[in-house]
């Protein structure tokens, strides 16, 4: 077993951290401040080729690995979350499920711009009644001749407004079980901004991650042409689970990133403040404080790049994605709480990214699912 | 039009600087980059053949793991890249290195060669203009702009408080400034296909018109007497004096010098 990377991940990560340096953390203060969506970022991204990274080539990707994405993730999530989670959900929630369940017209006419950047990608489950019991969703699809008519509304949607496709979850039958128990029975549609009847309700504004563009979509008499059902009709259930595992690994990358930048951060912080004469580093507390955030962090690395490897070579990744999200997310959250300690009452400032960094660090406890949903997905596997 | 670019693989000074005991860079020891000139004479190489057509063919000399800058510059697009290394290269200055360089090149198809003007590690602009005098080409140096009018090249060269504009017929050879552009990144997909890309390895052998005893440390006419990492300053010494006492005082100083 050889846990380092070959020579090519190395390089892109050294391309990755390089642009994430130079492009990414000079405009990270102000897309916290001014929650505006970093689009020019974004346009740089799309020039470079990282709005497509694991889409093969025919399809206008970069035709590189779940690794390789999930590192650029992690080291755009270093210095800026809300751009991590740009490129996850564009990447994992948006593209991979047309990849995987699409027809070949489909990915011709939307894989390819979106793999290449100039289109970017939404996914809309999520409703208000319906979060971790995503069953409980009310919006409905209905074939009206060759089109569908979707009505009712998602919310907390990651890329709303500025994306041009939506993956849309929606109801499109409901059956009655032997115990006269009513299923409701979902199917996937690839929505384009501008289908009439589809507009945009509120934005959300948010404790982190606010540079991310988070909207309420909504549906009225929309109607999509009949051919932008994806996959199977009734399908639309298993189809969004599956895509949620992939989007649990890019998640995972964005909460491993987020913890990486606390700790930089903090090593260079406590080698310059003194207190009694001398660094706060050269303080037990804190060498040891260091040490288990590091362990921890090396741990979360792991499973994230293990769950990444699994992703590129099994068919089913669920627990990997599930351990990975769970133990990256609240290694986030504690050593950003962690940290912010550290620096004391400038942890607390606005000024210092690290006091953005803990309340970017924790939606990962909670968006694509939460922990305690992770923790039934991995125990659901061990007890079955 | 086919376009040679000479890049090199320099410490990263970010990385701290370690020798040898012969005072040459322990290169095999240190973090490194693509020299910044030769990464600016690589982008205008990429632009030329986004522009024109071309094709663009790396070549350095050094370590086996020089390998990396030459799959750093496929990643950014260019085409081709050549390694020359071989033990009894080990330890040149810049004659030497020049005498490699365009016995490499020898072997290849160019209308342009473009190197940087200098590299971070040695700093001192010959080998691309020596690169020149031994192919018998015409050099134009220091090159903040570079455009193509047929078979000539037209080239700002940088001077202190001006520029000159310079037109030379092809082939020639072109040295340049990190001035001269922003380099692009490489792209992830760039990086996996260099990585899938053969690298041609050449060695003393391959090496067309040249003498051995231009080659290597023994065919060097520098020699290092001494080599240090940067010496970190002092704080220096500060002193409050009206003008008259503030003269006498440099004046001293000067002396005690050996200034004046």
């Amino acid at each position: 077993m050889d846990f380092s990377l070959d020579k090519k991940h190395e390089m892109a990560r050294s391309l990755f951290r390089e642009f994430a340096e130079t492009e990414v953390k000079p405009l990270a203060q102000e897309v916290d401040e001014t929650e505006e969506f970093p689009m020019e970022t974004v346009k740089k991204m799309q020039k470079y080729g990282f709005m497509g990274i694991p889409v093969p080539k025919e399809y206008g990707g970069q035709g590189c690995d779940p690794l390789t994405y999930v590192m650029c993730v992690e080291e755009l999530s270093k210095v800026c979350a809300t751009t991590g989670v740009v490129v996850s959900a564009h990447t994992s929630l948006c593209i991979d499920p047309i990849l995987t369940y699409g027809t070949e017209e489909q990915k011709q006419k939307y894989v390819k711009p979106l793999a290449t950047g100039e289109k970017l990608g939404a996914f809309a489950l999520t409703e208000p009644g319906a979060g971790t019991d995503a069953q409980g969703a009310q919006t409905k699809a209905v074939l009206d001749g060759d089109e569908w008519i979707l009505n009712g509304s998602k919310c907390f949607i990651t890329n709303g407004k500025v994306a041009d496709v939506y993956i849309v979850i929606a109801i499109t039958s409901v059956v009655t079980d032997k115990r006269g128990r009513k299923k409701k029975n979902f199917s996937a549609f690839i929505v384009d901004k501008g289908a009439p009847g589809f507009s945009f309700g509120t934005k959300e504004k948010k404790m982190g991650i606010r540079g991310s563009s988070t909207y309420e979509l909504i549906f009225e008499d929309c109607r999509i042409p009949k051919e932008n059902l994806l996959g199977p009709e009734g399908k639309g259930f298993p189809i969004a689970m599956h895509t949620l595992d992939g989007g649990r690994i890019g998640i995972a990358a964005q909460a491993l990133g987020i913890a990486e930048g606390a700790l930089d951060r903090a090593v260079a912080y406590t080698k310059e403040r003194k207190q009694f004469g001398r660094s706060i580093a050269q303080q037990q507390n804190t060498q040891f404080k260091l040490a288990d955030m590091a362990a921890r962090i090396e741990a979360a690395q792991l499973l994230v790049y293990k769950a990444a490897m699994a992703k590129a070579t099994q068919k089913v990744y669920s627990v990997e994605a599930a351990k990975a999200k769970l133990f990256a997310a609240e290694t986030a959250m504690a050593v950003t709480t962690e940290v912010v300690q550290l620096f004391g009452g400038y942890g607390y400032i606005r000024e210092y990214d690290v006091e953005r960094m803990m309340r970017d660090a924790k939606i990962t406890e909670i968006y694509e699912g939460t922990s305690e949903v992770q923790r039934m997905v991995i125990s659901g596997a061990l007890l079955k | 039009m086919k376009i040679v670019v000479c890049i090199k693989q320099v410490p990263d000074t970010k990385g701290g600087v370690k020798f040898n005991p012969d005072g040459t860079l322990d290169r095999g020891a240190m973090l490194t980059i693509m020299n910044p000139d030769d990464k600016a004479g690589l982008e205008a190489a990429l632009r030329l053949k986004e522009q024109y057509g071309a094709e663009v063919t790396v070549v350095t000399m050094g370590l086996p793991k020089a390998d990396e800058v030459l799959r750093e510059a496929m990643a950014m697009g260019a085409d081709k890249g050549i390694l020359v290394t071989d033990r009894v290269l080990g330890g040149a200055d810049t004659w030497a290195t020049s005498t490699t360089i365009a016995g490499a090149i020898r072997n290849l198809e160019y209308d342009l060669i473009i190197t940087g003007r200098q590299a971070i590690d040695g700093d001192t602009a010959q080998v691309g203009p020596q690169i020149a005098e031994h192919l018998d080409l015409p050099v134009i140096s220091y090159a903040q702009d570079i455009k193509i009018d047929g078979d000539y090249v037209i080239v700002q060269r940088q001077y202190e408080d001006r520029y000159h504009e310079l037109k030379a017929k092809m082939p020639c050879l072109i040295t340049a400034l990190s001035e001269l552009n922003v380099p692009r990144y490489m792209t992830p997909g760039g990086i996996f296909d260099a990585y899938e890309k053969e690298v041609t390895v050449w060695g003393r052998a391959d090496l067309k018109d040249v003498d051995d005893s231009d080659l290597g440390l023994k065919g060097s006419p520098t020699k290092i007497a001494k080599a240090s990492d940067k010496v970190r300053k002092g704080a220096g010494e500060k002193v409050v004096l009206d003008t008259e006492e503030a003269v006498a005082y440099l004046m001293g100083k000067f002396k005690e010098k050996h200034v004046i």
